[in-house]
Formats: structure tokens, sequence, C-alpha cells
């Protein structure tokens, strides 16, 4: 595809005999947002490192923007927002926000709205110095935001905020890709990106060990559907014995299945009529997947 | 290319004053040259010139000392300590070269040191010259003096972004900074001396010597200040080393000396992994 703002080939890097990164293929188009999961040390910063032309690879090439990382072009192209953003602490935010600004060859007037969108209008004037956590966070992400970049990449971009700030984060994320945005986050927030994404990539050891979207993740890994029966009143052990399964405290019966029995199991299970008060089913979540690429635990 | 030097620049200037940089740069200036001045005016009778060349002489030691060492506690944070917090990582995704970075930090620490050296042999000069009479020569030796400070100060500012590149984080820079401090301005001198006392009225003292202190930019700047104005060599002792020299050999080594350190500091910087 011509629109990948974001090419990764054959990439590898080594600080001597140790392998940082190792074979990484990965494309990302415009608009898209791609979670890219890991523990830490599994590449993820290195990954980005690269991308931003910071360091250089050992191995294979990268491509922002069609241009090599770290030309002026591709630094153009990018926004970046660091794992442990640090500020200078005795500039305010509107000063630290129009510094970048010009340095993105942006007016520096365009700090003000951007702060105000993310929620920093009454702040904008003091010392960041005197700012919470989560409010250089959404410094952060302001910045991150300026001049339209093709490709955002956003490192834990989440670490320090609120529940409520996470929410208005991703609402950003989301708006950024909207206007065709590339953003590239990487989390090992699990839970947090895995409706706020279109695909996922997961580093392990430095290798690329997944790269789907969620449906797609699940179909490969083929883990077991969890059902959960809850039993009417002494029928427990007569549902345990027609189904299988196994008997959770008292009334509650739990069946795992793969996925391509699951309309078979259902339909077992509506057979049974007025013995089932009620049914819970859960797909394998984004740990569990997490747990299966990254080889924790083998099925 | 321009607009992101000033932006940087002006960040920067913003930040050394709330830091209260300027004051204790200007406040430590200000102090020892008073100091200085009035300490040293007891020999103003005996040799025959106004205070103002005195107190120049004085200052001239002062700075050989204080200029080099407020440039390097300026600079030496520079960079390692923007990469120990994670923010230069962040500047460098910026459209910004690591050249504009220097040359904006470089500016705004440079106005730093220039406004606190004024201020200081300033007040001084000008304290001297109101007690003790002054002279066109005496007032061209203090402007001179002014400028060369100037000078040696970007000298090692550009020595310091060099050292704060090299090291691996803030402590190391830190140390470094003052382990090169020792050498320029105290050790290499020390060095000399040993030479010179083994090497007698030898060759090496003739011919080798003047050069070898030359070089050094503290000790050019010493050179320069005494060798230009009669009555202040006359004053600190350093006319022998000063006329087995060409005019020129310390100007040109202490104004070639800003530009050698700033290529170290970009080929250092140039090498940093942040």
């Amino acid at each position: 595809m011509t629109d990948d703002v974001l090419i990764v080939e054959g990439l590898g890097k080594s600080h001597g005999p140790v392998t940082a990164l190792a074979d990484v293929d990965l494309r990302l188009a415009a608009g898209q947002r791609l979670a890219l999961l890991g523990h830490n040390g599994a590449g993820k910063t290195t990954l980005i490192k690269l991308a931003l032309g910071l360091i250089a690879p050992s191995a294979g090439r990268i491509t922002v923007a069609g241009a090599r990382p770290g030309s002026r072009a591709a630094r153009a192209a990018t926004a970046y927002l660091p794992e442990a953003v640090a500020f200078h602490a005795s500039l305010t935010g509107r000063e630290q926000l129009a510094l970048f600004a010009r340095l993105a060859g942006e007016p520096a007037r365009a700090a003000g709205p951007l702060l105000e969108r993310v929620g920093l209008a009454h702040a904008a004037d003091r010392r960041i110095r005197t700012w919470s956590k989560g409010m250089r966070q959404r410094l952060g992400i302001a910045q991150a935001m300026l001049g339209r970049p093709r490709l955002a990449l956003l490192d834990e971009p989440a670490s320090g905020l609120d529940p409520v700030s996470r929410h208005d984060l991703y609402a950003l994320i989301d708006e950024m890709a909207q206007e065709g945005t590339a953003v590239l986050i990487a989390s090992h927030a699990l839970t947090e990106v895995e409706a706020r994404t279109d695909r996922i990539a997961i580093l392990s050891g430095g290798r690329l060990v997944a790269n789907d979207t969620l449906g797609g993740l699940r179909a490969r890994a083929a883990m077991p559907i969890r059902l959960r029966l809850v039993a009417r009143d002494g029928a427990a052990e007569e549902v345990q014995a027609r189904l299988g399964g196994r008997r959770v405290n008292g009334a509650s019966v739990e069946i795992l299945c793969a996925p391509q029995e699951k309309m078979d199991t259902l339909g077992r299970i509506a057979a049974l009529g007025p013995l089932v008060a009620d049914l819970e089913v859960t797909p394998p979540g984004l740990e569990a997947l997490y747990r299966h690429y990254s080889g924790e635990e083998k099925p | 290319m321009m607009g992101r030097i000033v932006a940087i620049a002006a960040a920067e200037l913003r930040i050394a004053r709330r830091n209260r940089w300027v004051l204790t740069a200007t406040l430590i200036m200000v102090l020892f040259a008073l100091a200085l001045t009035f300490a040293g005016s007891a020999p103003t009778g005996s040799l025959g010139v106004d205070l103002l060349t005195v107190a120049v002489a004085s200052m001239t030691t002062l700075s050989v000392y204080l200029a080099p060492l407020l440039a390097l506690m300026v600079a030496f944070d520079a960079l390692a300590g923007e990469a120990d917090r994670g923010g230069l990582a962040l500047l460098l995704s910026y459209p910004v070269s690591r050249g504009e970075i220097l040359a904006g930090k470089g500016l705004a620490h440079l106005a730093v040191l220039a406004f606190a050296m004024a201020a200081g042999f300033g007040a001084a000069g000008g304290a001297a010259a109101l007690a003790g009479g002054a002279g066109p020569e005496s007032v061209a030796a203090l402007l001179r003096l002014i400028a060369s400070s100037v000078l040696l100060g970007a000298i090692f500012l550009a020595l310091g972004y060099a050292v704060s590149a090299l090291a691996a984080s803030s402590a190391g820079a830190a140390a470094m900074a003052a382990g090169l401090w020792l050498v320029a301005v105290v050790l290499y001198d020390l060095g000399l001396l040993g030479a010179v006392v083994w090497s007698g009225d030898g060759a090496f003292t003739r011919h080798v010597f003047p050069w070898l202190l030359a070089a050094n930019p503290a000790d050019a700047f010493r050179l320069w200040n005494v060798g230009a104005a009669e009555a202040v060599a006359l004053a600190s002792g350093m006319q022998g080393a000063a006329d087995a020299l060409p005019r020129w050999a310390a100007p040109v080594s202490l104004v070639l000396w800003p530009f050698a350190a700033l290529g170290l500091a970009r080929l250092a910087f140039g090498r940093m992994e942040p």
C-alpha cells in the first residue's frame, strides 16, 4: 500500500551481545490505530526510538512518511510522547508548548487553543513545577497534537492518568486518527487499549509475535470460550451431568469450549430449558491472548 | 533556522532568569570584582599607576579562575540533564538540528555570562576609577578585560557542552567539568612551571614554553590582557612570556578556541544517543 505512513522491514537492533529487536516487520496506514503491547524490556521503546531516528538500526530499515527516520521530513511528520515526559519546570505550560510550536514550524499562538483542547486552559500560565503528573501528561499529549502529524508515536500515554482523563485521552487519540494520523500506542495496560485500536501487535523478547485485529488474534489463538451457567435451585448436578464442565460454588457450572463449538454448546444449553437460570459468555480477554502470544501460557 | 535557534535561546534565557542563574552569576562577579579591586589597591602608590590599572590586573587573575568556572557550571547540565529527564529525546523528535539546539542554548548562556561579567567588572572598574582615577589606557584595558572574559566564557561553555554530551549522566558531567576546570586553570600551569624549572634557561623555556602557554585558553587570556597593556603587565609580573611571543599569538588562540570547542561539542552531541 502506498499510504502506509510507517513501514518497518526486517528491523533488528542489538547492543553488543544483547538483542533488543530482531526481524520486526510492521506497517501502519494513515488513520489507523495500532496498539504495541509487550513487557517492560520487550523492545517497544527501542522500536519507537528507531522510528524517531534517535538510534540507528543494526539490521533492516524503517520508512516514516516516505523518508528516513531522523531526517527533517520524517521528524516534521512525526509526533512523539515519551514514556516519562519531562518539561522545563520553570516554564509555564503556555511557554513550553509555544516553544514546541515554534520548533514544529507553527506560530507560538497555536499553544492556546491546544491547551484548551486538552483541558489545561486554567493552568496555562502557571509554572509546570506546580502541575500534577496527570496535567504534565496532558501537556505531553497536547505537544503531540501540534501541526497535524502524519504519525504519532505514543509511549505509555495513559500512565499517570485517572480514569476520567484516560477516557479523554482516548477520545483525543480517536480525533487524531479521524484526522488521518497513524497512531502507534505502546502500552502494557492491556485492557485500556482493547476497544480503542484497530490492530494489536505484540512484542516479546524483541520479536513481533502477533500483529492482527483483536478478532483475528482470538481466532488464531483458538483459546477456549468460557461459559458460566447458573442453575435453578438443586439442578446444578443434573446440568453438570448433561453438559460436562465443572461445578463452581454450588449453583454454577463452568464450561470451556473451542470457538467453533460455541454454537453447538449454546444449543445444548438452550435444550435444558428451565434448568438454567442465567448464562454468561466470556471470550478470551486481551490479557489471556497476550499471555498466549508472548509464550507464557501454552494451551 | 534562525527562528528555531531564537525560540530555544528565548526559552533558555527565561529558565536561567527564573532559576536565579542570572542573579547568582552577576552577584558572584560583582562581589569578587569589588573585593579584589579594593583589596588589591595597596600597591598603587609604589607602581605609579592609577587605581583602575591595578584593579584590571587583579580582576584578570580573578577572571582566569571565575570565567571558566561559571561557564562550566552553566553548561555541564545542558545536555546530560535533559537526557536524564527524558526531555532531550522529545526535543530531538522535532525538526530541529543538534547544531541549532547547541546554538540556541549557547546564545542564551553566553548572554547570561556576558551580563554577569559586564556588571561585575563594570561596577568594580567604575568604583576604582572614582576612587583612584583612570586614564584612557586603563579604560581600554577594562573593556579588553570584559571582552576577553566573555570569549574565555564562550570557550568553556562550549567545552562544558562537550563534557555534557560525553558524560553518561548529569552527575558524571559535573565530575568531568570539575576535572576539566582543574586541569585547564591549575594543573596545566603547574606542569608548565615544573618543566620550566627543569629546563632552566634552555630551549624549552625560551621557545616552547610561551607557545604552550598561548595554547591553553586560560593562559592565552592572561597573556593577552597582560601583553596588551604595559602597566597591567607591570602590576602582574607576566611580561617575560608575553615578550617572547608575537603580539597576535594570544588573541588568535582566544578567538580560535571557541570555534574549536564548539566543533568538539557538536561532534560529541552527534554521538549522543538520548
